[in-house]
């Protein structure tokens, strides 16, 4: 009898605080609020970065998916998620369509690598040169225009291996907005999008596939994310801008391109920051984009979130390479989500 | 008591029909309705022959045709297939017929294991290793033996770069090895001795027993090999999609790069936006179905055939 009692205690000890758990669990899911966003992997570190500290210092937690633009924005428009981010802006008529907002929320740029014996000189290019070589008119290495444009360097005589990426990208969309914008020929045969119809070339995937293609392979070139390119220290080519001086994508460079933009709230932030104006702008710089719903409830901690981040977030992303937002353009943004409706406060 | 109840044994009959069914041919036809309604845009938009003929696959202008990737799928297919199927018997020769049964389970082991590598492994150490080797050594070394021969020597023309048809097919005939060589070895082991002894009994040889007894007898098993394989090598997706380049094109020489459906599907669907475009995808994984389907019945008959004219 005396056992009986004891296991029934024990059962009895095992439901409370089995009932107490529970209680514990639901209030805990009950009092923190968690966001989750989708979309481009170009701004996933960063993000992911500024959710970390964010959690820290707030206990919110933000789950980021890198999915793809693609995936990003069809997220959005069907609200699975509380935030889409796209490499790729959308037109103001399409997010008026889907109840949307959009502004930028960090700046990147892609980056020319290449592998050739160049003996620690840096290989000089333009637009035309690049669009010539990736729409297979430019053959070999020692041809006469690239000759002219790197007199000091004694190019050799072997074959260009084209490398491009195989899949939908935010990085290819952004090459190939500059090709069209500084090659007519370019615009009308190929245009600009997350996957073109490369005339020449191998295509590999992601930028890792791009990387270790053009690192194996003697006289290929090839188009990489700057942050990239920069934690893998490749080599990179030296771009020709629109004022005509040569330029290597820094800091200085990306942030002089997204000086030069026209931002407007109008437009709801469509810009194009490839080969703007400038001295210093690296030719082909561009913004990564957030998506907002509307008619989300929760959109106003995403704005929270990304207000913290504009104003805490800049020492992280620098770390990571990315370029944060000019200080102009965060106030025109802040102005931006009050005309939305979407502003934190 | 329980054995006994007519009611278990009922429910246990249609239960297990119903999955019979229902994975069978149930599913399947789900499968292919949904696919069907999702292309429903570009099949109004392209037709059927339109988008089977066509060889442009450009984004941009959203004009989109499935040529090139079928052309692709086949062709690193049938490479494959001829590459692999030569190997293949020989392993199940050698297993059956010629090694010491020591060394058989060794063997056998061995060739199991390679079946179990996932293909993403396959996929990175042919774009690390393997595409630098034929880019660098074997590729070039095939252009100026086989370059000079008239016809031949066009199927390797071009800049070597590695990552073309032959080093995809390469890597897909060592994928499908494993399994098309365990089909065959099964079928050798069911040629019943007696056949064979009666043919040593006459005189043969070995090489005349194995050419004359056991090839002959197990014709449908090696087809049988032979299709699970091309089911295997139409599917693949992750190895391919790191060794084939990637380019929507008909290669015109073994040195070019191109690409397969499923490849063409995994790089292009997270980042399809309009709406032409991702059912010009879900259409292409429609033309996939209905090929694989084509090519397993067309492999059924054969073994039917081939079963039939070994009963007469």
């Amino acid at each position: 009898m005396r056992y009986y009692s004891k296991i029934k205690e024990n059962v009895m000890f095992s439901f409370l605080l089995c009932f107490i758990f529970l209680f514990c669990f639901t209030l805990s899911q009950g009092w923190s609020l968690e966001l989750t966003g989708a979309g481009a992997t170009f701004p996933q570190p960063v993000l992911e970065a500024w959710a970390y500290q964010y959690y820290k210092e707030t206990g919110i937690k933000i789950n980021y998916q890198g999915i793809g633009s693609g995936g990003g924005i069809r997220q959005a428009k069907s609200r699975t998620v509380d935030f889409g981010a796209s490499d790729k802006p959308l037109k103001s008529s399409e997010l008026r369509e889907y109840n949307l907002a959009q502004f930028p929320e960090i700046i990147g740029a892609v980056v020319i690598t290449y592998n050739l014996p160049l003996h620690n000189k840096t290989l000089r290019l333009d637009g035309r040169a690049i669009c010539d070589i990736y729409l297979g008119k430019i053959k070999n290495w020692n041809n006469p225009y690239l000759k002219k444009l790197n007199p000091d360097i004694n190019l050799p005589d072997l074959p260009i291996i084209v490398v491009h990426r195989s899949e939908g990208s935010g990085t290819t969309w952004l090459f190939t907005t500059y090709l069209s914008k500084v090659c007519s020929e370019w615009k009308n045969k190929i245009g600009a999008e997350k996957s073109v119809n490369w005339p020449v070339g191998i295509g590999a995937k992601g930028n890792p596939g791009v990387t270790n293609y053009v690192k194996q392979t003697l006289g290929a070139i090839g188009y990489v994310e700057y942050t990239y390119a920069m934690e893998n220290h490749l080599p990179i080519a030296i771009l020709k801008n629109r004022s005509g001086n040569f330029v290597k994508p820094s800091v200085k460079t990306m942030k002089a391109a997204a000086f030069y933009a026209k931002w407007s709230i109008k437009k709801d932030f469509y810009a194009d920051l490839t080969y703007q104006p400038g001295r210093d702008s690296y030719p082909i710089t561009g913004a990564s984009y957030i998506l907002l719903i509307k008619d989300n409830p929760k959109t106003k901690e995403v704005t929270k979130f990304f207000k913290w981040a504009f104003e805490n977030g800049d020492e992280i992303a620098k770390k990571l390479h990315y370029i944060p937002l000019p200080k102009n353009l965060k106030y025109l943004i802040y102005k931006y989500w009050k005309i939305q409706k979407v502003y934190p406060y | 008591m329980f054995q006994k109840s007519p009611y278990i044994e009922t429910f246990t009959r249609y239960f297990l029909g119903f999955w019979a069914v229902f994975t069978g041919f149930i599913f399947p036809l789900i499968i292919f309705l949904i696919l069907f309604y999702e292309s429903r845009l570009a099949i109004q938009k392209f037709g059927f022959l339109q988008f089977l003929t066509s060889t442009s696959w450009d984004p941009v202008r959203e004009s989109f045709g499935a040529l090139p990737m079928i052309a692709g799928t086949l062709i690193s297919t049938f490479i494959a297939i001829i590459i692999a199927a030569p190997i293949s018997i020989g392993i199940a020769i050698f297993i059956t017929e010629l090694a010491p049964s020591w060394l058989k389970g060794f063997v056998i082991t061995c060739v199991e294991l390679l079946a179990a590598i996932p293909s993403i492994i396959y996929g990175m150490w042919g774009f690390l290793i393997l595409a630098e080797v034929m880019r660098n050594k074997v590729e070039p070394f095939l252009q100026t033996v086989l370059g000079p021969i008239p016809l031949i020597g066009k199927l390797f023309s071009g800049v070597p770069t590695g990552v073309d048809v032959l080093t995809t097919s390469l890597v897909l005939s060592i994928m499908i090895i494993p399994f098309m060589a365990s089909v065959v070895k099964d079928a050798f082991n069911l040629v019943p001795s007696v056949m064979k002894e009666s043919a040593y009994g006459l005189g043969a040889t070995k090489w005349e027993v194995i050419k004359d007894v056991v090839i002959p007898y197990t014709a449908s098993g090696i087809a049988g090999g032979l299709i699970l394989s091309t089911g295997r090598a139409l599917g693949e997706t992750m190895a391919v999609a790191f060794l084939a380049g990637n380019v929507p094109q008909i290669p015109k020489s073994l040195l070019e790069p191109f690409t397969t459906i499923t490849v063409a599907l995994a790089n292009q669907f997270t980042e399809a936006d309009t709406p032409l475009y991702l059912s010009s995808l879900f259409y292409l994984s429609l033309f996939l179905f209905i090929i694989s389907f084509i090519i397993l019945i067309l492999a059924k008959l054969m073994v039917l055939r081939l079963e039939k004219r070994w009963k007469k």
